[in-house]
């Protein structure tokens, strides 16, 4: 008999269980990546297809777009578990909170912003951005989209019981994803015009870290007072 | 000194010592705001720059340091209601996001009526006009949580965390004329060494500063009564002022 499941146990078992639950609801996944996809086009026709305007604003374009795929995809995060009680078992269970809350959002960021930086590429050559700035936009996507989910997770664990939680959201999360924002449309404007571009990825390398560290702590505390 | 705060915990305590407080609070704020704008609009030199235009600031940087001054007060209320569990500080955050929201909109009000004839333009998207514009949407968002939710206790729970997060926003904005080199000017008046400013310009500022801090002081202290009347509505010394404000 196994008292207690140690720590990495507990991490897996928690990371395989939300990963089977987004596969087994495709539409989970499937849904913010056509949002994303959908989001561009908009822009693209919507500004005017002109390939010298589309190079300019498409770092922005992509990355605005990404997040609001990501805090379309979010609401999910807790939600389900939140209504059929199983939120509370896992926050009532031995394990401490902070490795549950950070198996819960990197299974989210593996569900929905792996496949968002594999497609990026492509809607970037739809965009028309220039070739150099791929490389920056691939690695501040890697590096930028945990940060969108550990924060997000803040917000949404502070929303989950809420009925209408949705657009609140977006007001609590969007502000806080601004310096994200700056940092990396700056460092793929700068890769696409062939300045150096490392200077940014480090700080928002250094914004992953902190808010690796800090955010499932105040996941954790945001979703104790949700749950009562 | 514990002892000494400690009946100030009870809603009752509180409640009478800061029905009190407001009328000091309203007549300091009278005096020292007629003085130091009189001062500031009417006796202090026009920039020799700036010329008459200058004198907006003595509204635009007493609002600005007060929209980040009253943040930090309620994340330290934040951080109090989380830590030690207080009733009152659930009610003080809720008290002074609306007002922090009020003046970071003069803030940036003032400022866009400033920078049309400093700068040629109403809004820029300068590093300080953007994080000052986010730190509304914060404001904006603490005021959305904590309507969103039907149970008090709670939801002043989670408005709680909200405000320490966003606390990350401060030293952003403070420090964003030194990171970055953009439009808006460099501090003036919020740096630890002497004010790179005349005196006779120097001393209205702090003037006007401190009267408006007493008038958002005082705002904030008559929010708080109706905060701590709505959370203790069934409480019988509640019940007690009301029957006897009626009769």
């Amino acid at each position: 008999m196994n008292p207690a499941l140690s720590y990495r146990q507990a991490f897996k078992t928690i990371l395989l269980r939300d990963l089977k639950i987004a596969l087994r609801h495709r539409d989970d996944i499937l849904n913010p990546l056509l949002f994303f996809i959908i989001v561009i086009t908009l822009f693209a026709i919507g500004v005017g297809a002109m390939p010298n305007i589309l190079m300019k604003i498409a770092p922005g374009v992509i990355w605005v777009a990404a997040l609001l795929s990501t805090l379309l995809s979010l609401e999910r995060l807790f939600k389900n578990d939140y209504q059929d009680g199983s939120l509370e078992q896992l926050l009532l269970s031995p394990c401490p909170v902070f490795i549950l809350v950070l198996a819960k959002i990197f299974a989210h960021w593996l569900g929905t912003s792996v496949p968002l930086i594999l497609l990026a590429p492509l809607l970037a050559m739809m965009m028309n951005l220039h070739p150099d700035g791929y490389m920056a936009l691939f690695l501040t996507l890697l590096l930028g989209t945990p940060i969108l989910s550990l924060l997000g997770a803040i917000g949404v664990a502070l929303t989950v019981s809420l009925k209408k939680g949705g657009v609140l959201l977006s007001l609590l999360i969007l502000p806080l994803y601004i310096p994200v924002l700056i940092l990396a449309t700056a460092a793929v404007e700068a890769a696409a015009s062939s300045y150096p571009y490392q200077g940014h990825l480090a700080i928002i390398a250094a914004l992953f870290f902190a808010s690796l560290i800090t955010a499932p702590f105040a996941v954790g505390a945001a979703l104790k007072v949700s749950t009562n | 000194m514990w002892k000494w705060l400690h009946p100030y915990a009870n809603p009752e305590v509180a409640y009478q010592f800061t029905e009190k407080l407001i009328p000091w609070f309203n007549v300091i704020a009278a005096i020292l705001l007629s003085v130091g704008l009189f001062m500031g609009l009417a006796y202090s030199p026009a920039d020799y720059q700036q010329g008459e235009t200058v004198r907006i600031f003595y509204i635009h940087v007493p609002a600005a340091i007060l929209s980040m001054g009253l943040y930090f007060s309620m994340a330290i209320a934040g951080f109090c209601a989380l830590v030690w569990q207080l009733k009152l500080a659930h009610a003080a955050i809720a008290a002074i996001a609306p007002v922090g929201a009020a003046f970071t909109a003069i803030a940036l009000i003032t400022g866009a009526a400033w920078g049309k004839p400093m700068w040629g333009t109403w809004w820029i998207w300068d590093a300080r006009l953007t994080s000052e514009l986010i730190l509304l949407f914060l404001y904006l968002g603490v005021i959305a949580l904590d309507n969103a939710f039907d149970d008090k206790s709670q939801g002043a729970k989670a408005v709680s965390v909200l405000a320490l997060v966003g606390v990350i926003n401060l030293p952003i904005i403070h420090y964003s004329v030194e990171w970055w080199n953009t439009l808006h000017q460099g501090a003036t008046v919020t740096k630890f060494a002497a004010p790179s400013m005349a005196m006779s310009m120097y001393i209205p500022f702090v003037i006007c500063f401190f009267g408006f801090a007493f008038l958002a002081s005082s705002m904030i202290c008559k929010r708080f009564l109706g905060q701590v009347l709505a959370r203790n509505s069934l409480r019988p010394w509640v019940k007690q002022l009301a029957t006897a404000k009626e009769g």
